[in-house]
This record gives C-alpha cells, structure tokens and sequence, in this order.
C-alpha cells in the first residue's frame, strides 16, 4: 500500500457557530477518480478551498504525498501539485484565450520569472495541446469575454490540466455545459493519466458515475459514507440525506429529487 | 533522423514567421515616431524643444506609472516620490560628486528603486483603498522631508545651481544636445518597460490584476510580481526625475508632492491605461496645456486640464489607445464575419 496522494484527518472549518466542515477524514489514493457528492451545503466547496489552502482550516491537517500542507500558503500548495477549477468560472477575462492558458503553463516551464519577451516555445505547444483537447483551438485568439459560458468552463479544464497537477480537484466542471460538452469532458477527464488523481464535486450524477470509482456523501458539513458508486447509489441513508425528512425537503434541496432519479 | 531535425526548426518557425511581417508593419510607426523626434531640434525653436524635452521627460514617469496603474492593477497616488527622489539625488550628485550624464540617470534609477523598494515591501501587501492611502503617505512624507531638509534639499527654495550636465566629460549647455540626451535615456526607458510587460512576469502582472486569486491558484505568489513591478516603476520613475534634473537643473518639493503624481495618473488614464505608448501622448496633452498653454491663460491651465480630464472619461474610456483598440476590434468583426 503506497500512502494516499491526499490525506485529510480530523479537517474542520467554522462560520462561528456553524460546522461548514466538521471533522472529515479521507484518504484519496494516488490515481483515484473521486467524487464528492452532497446535498447544496453540505460543505463539498468549503471543504475544495481548505484543500487548496485559499481558506484556512479550523482544525485538522492536510497531508498531500505523505507531507503535511496544513502550513502552506495557497501558492505554495498549487507548485506541490494541487490545481483546480471553480464553481464559478475564474478566467482573466480581458485576456484572450491562449493566454490564460499560457498563464498556467509558463509557471512549469521555467521562463516564468524572465522579464524579457521570450518565445516560450514549450509552453506554447502545451497550450495547443490543451486547446485541442478541450476543444477551443478555434478560438484561440477570442477574448474571454467573448466565450459562452459552455466555452468558459472548458477554458477552466484547460487552465487547470496547464499546471500539470498531481492532483486535480474539479468544482462542478460540468455545471451549464450542454450534453456534448459535458460528454466531451468526461472523455477528457477519463484519458487522463493514472499519475494525476482527480476529485470532481458535481451534481450531475450521470457525469459522476462515468468518472468516478469511488465516492463519498458529505451531509452538513460532515462525511456520510464513502464506498463505490454502487454502495452509494444503494444506501438508505444518502437517499434520507438527499431527500431530508418531512417537508422540508421542498425547500432545502433543488438536487436531491434529480439526485434520487438517477439513484 | 536528419530529415526530422532539419524539419523542427521550420517548423517551430512557421507561427513566429507568419507574424514577423505583421510585426516589422506595427514597428513601423514607432520608428517614424522616434525619427521625428530625434529631428525635433532641427526644425523646432530651441523654446519649443524645451518642451518637448518635458514632455519626454514627464512622459516616462507617466509610463513607469502605467506599469503599476495598467499593467499591474496598482493605482499609485504616491509615485511622484520615486520621481522626487530621483530628481533629487541626481541633482545633488550633480553638484557635490559628478554631471556626467549616464552616471546621472543610473544612481537616479538605483535611487529610485531603493527608494520603492523600501515602501513597497509594505505598500504591495494591501490592495485597494489601503494601497491608495499607503501610497499617498508616502508620497507627503517625501514631500515634507524635501521642504525640511534645507542642508540637503535646498528646503523650499529647492534645489539649484545644478550645473550642466556632461555626455564624455564635454558639458551640453545647448537646448538641442541636452534634448538628446533626454531622448536617447527616454527610449531606453520606455524599451526597458515595455519588455518588461511583454514579457513572462508582465503576462502574469496583467493576471494579478486581472484576478490576483486565481494566479494564487495557479501557484504564482502575487507579493513577489507586485513588488518586483514597484521596484521597476519606481527605477524608472527616478530616472524620470534624474532627467528632470538634468533638463530643469533646478529640484523643488512639488515635483515630488502629490500634484506631480496626480498629473502623471491623469496622464495615464487619459492616455489608456496598460497600453505604455498611450500615457506617453496623455503626458503630452498634460505638459503642453499646464506649460506652453497655461501661461496665456492666467493661470488656468489646471481648469483646462479638468476640462479635458472630464470629457476624456466620457468620450474616450479607454484613452487615446481605446482609438486604437476601436480599429482593432472591427478589424476582429470582420473577420469573424467572412469564415
């Protein structure tokens, strides 16, 4: 047994009285395609930030490869590997679409703290590469501005698979992409190598269940159960999470009903 | 095993030598641009040369600015400091130590940048409205310390008797040769910071200004490139104000009091922010209403800058380089149209 690539014990996060994550411990093994699932406030984006180190924890330590990254700032984590896309797309928006991808690559390749204009042949090559993959070749020279929001979130795939991370957390990458799109990513997420371990956030369960092989519940704040998509899919309790009990389901919840649907 | 070696350079060539005609045609201007200026004292009276030299000078200090202000996403109310500092320890070299010129422009440059490099360590950490006062504090204290210090300063007499300044031990009382002299550190200046922003640091201060949390993400630390970006405008705002010297040969407090600074950020925004070339015409529409047209109007000239700052904002939000941005971006419709 190698040492899990991500490794949370005991990782808690307070709003004063509220337990936006309380206490979760997880391991994530190096090559997992893992997914984060819950009910809207169940602290799966809360829990994405104390990893990335953008929101300090309240208790807890983050380990990453078997090294405590409690400690580090945000920058600090990102250079060991960590990269992620966000729920709300994170692009520099007056810039175009190449270079915010080559913001991302430039940082492995060297030249990123040369203050005279460089070719940056290799990093530019890994651009194209990653605007193929996802799909964006076309629009290479467009301003961000320009991209629909489908488009956007493709770009977000780009810039984050640009760090080559070891581990790579995906914020609802598929939310507002149309069938295609979000058939294309799964594709893409899917040919990435076993070297990078992915956790993905999402409601759309069809996606989860294509990528990931295993999964874990959070319900406010805390871990419910992690187990394979099939355990999951199974289990009496996550539909009780999902569904709430009584009526307040009707206003707690807008994935739960779809969630069970698939389920 | 030949074929492939000789096929990658091609290959690797063929982008950079599709846009090298489309860049050698964008040179073009600049180097017209720099040949008129270069022949300016030939055909302009020695008064008029003066003040072009002015606006060469107060053109440059505007372009450091833009490096924090466009590029960077610094607005800076306090940068005449850096400025003030560089006019004032080139003044004082010039008359205690040597007026050689290069000798000048570099201890105003390293001035300068210790100067920003002392500050900045704290500025750069605090970001909008905290930056401006952080900034503007230091800018007073500057400020102060060149009204109180009369045995350095010359207090607020300012400094004068600054002699001459020396290209190769010959010293250049013409307007024309001092004007070149104005220019040839000009262009280097101007050179040095537009590189920096084309360059792999200047992509990603345009990212910390774009989204500073998001380049966190990407594992870049926003402190390191902001006050490498304040080290390097403050550099170039001392040789600024060490060409100031040079050309005024008298320093006093207001060059670096808070009105310089205003003047060099109306420059700016007037010109269009993080273009670099278009401060350079909003420093000159700024020198000549405030030095050649103020005059004939009593003293109104700050009026007439308002003026023209107020219908700028309306009618051209992004400067004088938004015209240029207009062309581009019709030139993109149009080729969005035909495929």
């Amino acid at each position: 047994m190698t040492a899990p690539l991500l490794s949370l014990s005991g990782v808690s996060r307070h709003f004063g009285a509220l337990k936006a994550v309380d206490d979760v411990t997880l391991d994530v093994p190096t090559g997992a395609r893992h997914a984060l699932i819950g009910p809207n406030g169940a602290g799966k984006s809360t829990l994405f930030k104390l990893v990335t180190g953008s929101m300090p924890v309240s208790a807890g330590t983050v380990r990453l490869g078997g090294t405590d990254v409690t400690g580090l700032p945000e920058h600090r984590r990102a250079r060991l590997g960590i990269s992620q896309t966000l729920q709300h797309s994170s692009l520099f928006t007056t810039q175009t679409v190449e270079q915010n991808v080559l913001l991302a690559a430039q940082r492995r390749h060297g030249s990123r703290a040369s203050l005279l204009p460089r070719r940056q042949t290799a990093a530019r090559e890994r651009v194209d590469g990653l605007l193929a993959d996802v799909g964006l070749e076309h629009r290479r020279g467009s301003p961000v501005a320009d991209l629909s929001h489908g488009e956007r979130r493709q770009l977000e795939v780009a810039v984050a698979l640009a760090c080559e991370p070891r581990l790579l957390l995906l914020d609802e990458p598929a939310a507002g992409m149309s069938p295609a799109e979000s058939a294309r990513l799964v594709e893409l997420v899917r040919a990435l190598p076993e070297s990078v371990t992915v956790v993905i956030v999402e409601h759309d369960l069809d996606v989860v269940f294509a990528l990931a092989r295993s999964v874990t519940v959070l319900h406010l704040g805390r871990v419910l159960l992690t187990g394979t998509p099939e355990e999951v899919r199974a289990s009496d309790a996550v539909q009780e999470a999902y569904l709430g009990t009584g009526r307040e389901s009707l206003f707690t919840d807008t994935a739960g009903p779809a969630a069970l649907g698939v389920g | 095993m030949e074929s492939i070696v000789a096929d990658s350079p091609a290959s690797a060539g063929r982008p950079g030598g599709g846009r090298r005609p489309s860049a050698l045609l964008r040179a073009v201007p600049a180097v017209v641009v720099l040949v008129l200026l270069a022949a300016a004292p030939f055909v302009l009276a020695p008064f008029a040369t003066t003040v072009l030299g002015r606006i060469l000078v107060f053109a440059l200090f505007a372009v450091s600015l833009d490096l924090l202000v466009g590029v960077t996403g610094l607005p800076s109310l306090g940068h005449a400091a850096y400025f003030g500092v560089g006019a004032y320890t080139a003044g004082i070299v010039a008359i205690n130590v040597t007026s050689e010129g290069v000798v000048l422009v570099l201890v105003a440059a390293l001035a300068g940048a210790v100067a920003a490099a002392a500050t900045g360590w704290l500025a750069v950490r605090s970001s909008g409205v905290f930056f401006l006062m952080l900034t503007l504090a230091v800018g007073e204290i500057v400020y102060q310390l060149s009204t109180t210090l009369d045995s350095v300063t010359g207090g607020s007499n300012g400094l004068y008797g600054i002699p001459a300044v020396r290209v190769g031990g010959t010293a250049l009382t013409l307007a024309g040769y001092v004007y070149w002299f104005v220019l040839a550190v000009f262009v280097l200046g101007f050179a040095a910071v537009w590189l920096v922003s084309r360059s792999p640091v200047g992509g990603a201060l345009r990212g910390i200004r774009d989204n500073e949390p998001r380049m966190r993400s990407l594992g870049y630390s926003p402190f390191r490139y902001k006050y490498a970006a304040f080290v390097i405008a403050g550099a170039v705002a001392g040789v600024a104000g060490g060409l100031f010297a040079v050309q005024v040969r008298l320093v006093t407090p207001s060059e670096a009091g808070f009105t310089t600074g205003a003047l060099a950020l109306l420059a700016v925004i007037l010109g269009g922010a993080g273009s670099l070339w278009g401060p350079v015409l909003g420093a000159a529409v700024v020198v000549l209403v405030r030095d050649a047209l103020g005059p004939t109007l009593e003293g109104h000239g700050p009026l007439v800058l308002g003026i023209v700052f107020v219908l700028a904002v309306y009618l051209l939000p992004r400067g004088f380089a938004g015209l240029a941005g207009v062309s581009a971006a019709v030139r993109r419709r149009r080729s969005r149209r035909t495929p």
